[in-house]
């Protein structure tokens, strides 16, 4: 969950973990450690907040290390030299007035120490105010959307870990569960704010390296900011359990220099112009299918299975199912409109024309679903134009 | 009311024998020990779950638990543990103690006593059936959040329905020792000639009663949201998602606090027993335990620290957390004071105890480490925060559950408990607790999020050797289970008073006590 690159202090905490892991290794006689990592801190800060987070827990870390030896070395002391073994008679004491002032009002002073340098981090994590780019995030059951304000630029963030992996039915790559189709990309130096709410439940918006982490919460808006000074790509999970798919929604930030940024965005506009294209043809039913087949990976399967199977009665099963035996016009509804009260959602707005007819055909026509029969964009199109 | 429980003494000793004895008895040992052994029962039950759960997580990828069944397991642990372990053992302690340390006949409500017990298996059995229902379990978390709390199906109104009914339990056991300490002390027995155990539970029951029905409150606004069509939590009809999480932590703050407050008594008793010195700094404890539960009311918002709220509101609550450090301080020193120059031996309630000491301590590091705001911001919902209220409720609650019974055993049963066991399972638990949850730690630091059935190859190694820890843990119970078995069949006759060091009013009594505890008032100097 870092950035791509150590600097040397962090190089050598690695080798000292490495150390480390091979002790545990060695005492625990585990397998499979050789691919894991023991860090033992927080990941290297890619922000001045982070970096202000990660100071701030290294000196309480060293307080609390202080107090640990003030107490616990009059302890051991105690529990080795007055023992009853060792023949020691023990005191009557039990008040000591100047004493219990003391061990009050230091910790008292120790604690202001503490709060001063972390005040100082909160104001500043609280000011938003002159950004240079605004970017909403929606959270939704389980994926993110972001919105690049005033560009009109808008896409889908999901999972790209196939599932085959989370199975382990294939070996698993170096950023299982960490990879998305889309990453949200930024330019580096820039003062980057996010507007943050969700679509159904509480999600919650983390980079471990940016020291950024905001709840999405339904019906409210959040804000909070980040500015990324080296390029790379940056890693983190939602944060607030959010169902059955809240392990499975990455958040991916790749940060590019101005440049490389403008020229993305060039891109982006094609593919979106590409993609509106591509939502007013008509395709074959093998077209439809091999399209929605992806579509319904990223998007259905999660609940309703890779065999279509579901998990009843939560999430019915779409291999057989009457829904999808039935007209065309009624499967077609509840993909684009979703079912209030359950975790099925409105994919009308989330998905092109392209995405939902060809989800549907290949919905209709796959596993022991034999239909036969296809739903094409302009029909997605015309349930767009209604009211 | 002494002369009349005189007077009736002799004809309340005769009670039902066999099973009726304990469905109908509204004696305070007879219930007690169906509290302690309800809640033995509990914690086993939510430890397998636990068990569960580690081993799902003991390498990436999905291998013996989906997602579905994930969420379930990781939120009856955690309603099973808090609802169902912790808090009816320390019920059963102050039922078992409270008369015996404060010299009364019994507590002041037998019946209201016999109820409020009876009605905790029928909710645990609401709540471990909800895992059978269509739809399973609920699985969002003990802590309840809406609206992922208003999709779920019938388990969740048997959640909330089971939850109400633990709180009625609650609160009339609250009631109950609130009464028996308020009015039934011997004579001489001033409020400040208390034990400290007596005087924990008294704070604690306070605070029952304040906010157990906070609890009710905010899961009947959750019930009425599922099928009355109100809009408490939901913005689409002017409510707030939000406003759940401030009274559920308006409520669950205190929560934490009942769950260790009577902890601190149970080791404030033990300690001085063992370093046979009087406690140190008695008033300097009462005051910290008070302002301890007075400060719980006015924190409740560092749970929240992520949902975004003002500054203003992050930094009061930032600095109201850091100021429950002072007197959680002044209890480590006051425990330390009381072993300096003591003459200290290490029986298996003391070993407990010292376990206890600095294992809740470093729960208390990590306790400060989340107050502060910025680091919290980055630690929220991570595995840092798993291990830090672990070290709390596991190493600060449970174990010195553990290490009560261990002191009072000889007391309830007559006999001594087998020493080399309790060594063992002392021994085996510590090293097994801090294996399985000090990598924790690390592994919230590096970003691994909580509540999560799979995750990223980099927190493999920690997640592994926790697992292991987990399972040693577990199993490491069976030998606390076969040591108190062993003890009530039978052993070395403990005598009134096996450890020379104790001096509360239950020593004064056989071992095990008469059925009626102080048939005549005992005088307090
Ligand atoms: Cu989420």
């Amino acid at each position: 969950m870092q950035g791509d690159t150590l600097c040397e202090p962090d190089r050598r905490a690695a080798r000292a973990s490495e150390v480390a892991a091979g002790v545990m290794c060695m005492l625990f006689g585990c397998a499979g450690a050789s691919r894991a990592d023991y860090a033992l801190n927080l990941p290297p800060p890619a922000t001045g907040i982070a970096r202000q987070i990660y100071d701030l827990h290294t000196l309480i870390l060293w307080i609390c290390a202080a107090i640990l030896v003030v107490v616990f070395v009059p302890m051991v002391i105690a529990l080795v030299r007055h023992r009853r073994s060792a023949g020691h008679v023990a005191h009557r004491f039990h008040d000591n007035l100047r004493l219990e002032i003391l061990w009050t009002v230091i910790p008292v002073l120790i604690l202001v120490g503490m709060a001063y340098p972390a005040t100082k981090t909160v104001i500043e994590m609280k000011d938003w105010s002159a950004s240079d780019m605004t970017i909403k995030v929606v959270g939704r059951q389980w994926k993110w959307e972001y919105e690049y304000v005033d560009e009109d630029l808008r896409f889908i963030s999901t999972l790209s870990t196939p599932r085959s992996e989370i199975d382990n039915a294939s070996a698993k790559n170096a950023n299982y569960l960490l990879e998305v189709d889309r990453p949200l990309v930024v330019p580096t130096g820039a003062k980057i704010k996010l507007i943050l709410t969700a679509s159904d439940v509480i999600h919650a918006w983390w980079i471990p390296a940016f020291g950024v982490k905001q709840d999405a919460v339904p019906g409210f808006i959040r804000e909070t900011w980040f500015r990324v000074d080296e390029p790379g790509t940056y890693r983190g999970q939602c944060a607030e359990l959010c169902g059955v798919g809240h392990g499975f929604m990455p958040i991916v930030v790749e940060a590019v220099t101005p440049e490389r940024f403008l020229s993305w965005k060039t891109e982006q506009r094609t593919q979106m112009a590409a993609l509106k294209e591509a939502s007013t043809r008509e395709y074959t039913l093998t077209e439809l299918v091999g399209h929605g087949e992806k579509v319904y990976a990223a998007n259905c399967a999660v609940c309703h299975q890779a065999n279509g199977g579901g998990v009843p009665p939560a999430f019915p099963p779409l291999d057989g199912s009457k829904l999808v035996a039935g007209p065309a016009g009624d499967h077609l509804d509840r993909v684009f409109n979703g079912r209030s009260g359950t975790a099925m959602q409105a994919f009308g707005p989330q998905l092109s024309d392209f995405d939902i007819a060809a989800v549907v055909t290949f919905e209709r026509n796959s596993w022991s679903n034999r239909i036969g029969d296809m739903v094409q964009p302009a029909q997605v199109a015309a349930l767009r134009k209604q009211p | 009311m002494h002369t009349a429980t005189i007077d009736d003494s002799a004809h309340h000793d005769e009670h039902p024998y066999g099973l009726m004895r304990w469905v109908t008895t509204t004696n305070h040992k007879d219930i007690g020990t169906l509290y302690l052994w309800f809640s033995f029962v509990m914690f086993l039950a939510a430890g397998s779950m636990a068990m569960l759960i580690r081993m799902e997580l003991f390498q990436p990828g999905l291998q013996l638990v989906q997602p579905e069944l994930f969420n379930q397991l990781t939120t009856m642990h955690g309603l099973l543990m808090i609802f169902g372990a912790i808090m009816p053992a320390f019920v059963g302690f102050a039922n078992w103690q409270v008369p015996l340390m404060i010299g009364a006949p019994d507590m002041a409500f037998p019946r209201l006593n016999n109820w409020s017990f009876w009605l905790l298996p029928v909710a645990a059995t609401l709540l471990i059936a909800s895992l059978f229902v269509p739809g399973g379990a609920v699985a969002g978390g003990w802590t309840l959040y809406p609206p992922l709390f208003i999709q779920g199906g019938i388990a969740y109104d048997m959640a909330i329905l089971a939850m109400h009914i633990l709180g009625l339990s609650s609160i009339m056991g609250a009631i109950n020792i609130i009464t028996t300490i308020l009015n039934m002390r011997a004579p001489g027995m001033t409020m400040m000639k208390m034990p400290m155990f007596v005087w924990t539970w008294l704070i604690t029951a306070y605070l029952l009663v304040a906010v157990m029905p906070v609890l009710a409150c905010a899961i009947t606004m959750l019930l009425t949201d599922r099928h009355f069509g109100t809009h408490f939590f939901d913005a689409a009809g002017g409510g707030d998602p939000v406003l759940f999480q401030h009274i559920f932590w308006f409520f669950g703050h205190p929560e934490v606090y009942i769950m260790i407050l009577p902890a601190f008594g149970i080791i404030s008793t033990i300690i001085p027993t063992f370093s046979r010195k009087p406690l140190f700094g008695y008033v300097s404890m009462v005051i910290a335990v008070a302002s301890i539960a007075v400060l719980s009311f006015i924190v409740w918002a560092h749970h929240m620290f992520s949902t975004g709220m003002p500054l203003g509101g992050q930094l009061f609550f930032m600095y109201s957390t850091m100021l429950i450090a002072v007197p959680t301080g002044v209890k480590v020193f006051n425990w330390l004071a009381t072993l300096w120059r003591g003459s200290i031996s290490f029986e298996t309630p003391m070993l407990f105890s010292l376990a206890v000491v600095c294992l809740f301590t470093l729960g208390g590091f990590s306790g400060l480490v989340l107050g502060l705001v910025p680091v919290d911001i980055q630690l929220q919902d991570t595995y840092y925060v798993v291990a830090h209220f672990h070290y709390v409720l596991f190493s600060g609650a449970a174990m010195s559950i553990m290490a009560g019974v261990y002191y009072w055993l000889p007391k309830w049963t007559g006999h001594m408990y087998d020493e080399t066991v309790g060594k063992w399972h002392f021994w085996l638990t510590t090293i097994a607790f801090n294996v399985t949850f000090f990598p924790m730690h690390f592994l919230g630091l590096a970003g691994m999020p909580r509540r999560i059935p799979d995750y990223a190859m980099q927190f493999e190694g920690f997640n592994s050797i926790a697992s292991v820890g987990a399972i040693v843990l577990g199993l490491s119970q069976l030998l606390f289970l076969y040591c108190v078995v062993k003890c009530i069949r039978g052993g070395a006759a403990a005598g009134d008073r096996p450890w020379d060091g104790a001096d509360s009013l239950e020593w004064t009594l056989s071992s095990p006590p008469p059925y009626h505890s102080f048939a005549v008032p005992p005088q307090v100097r």
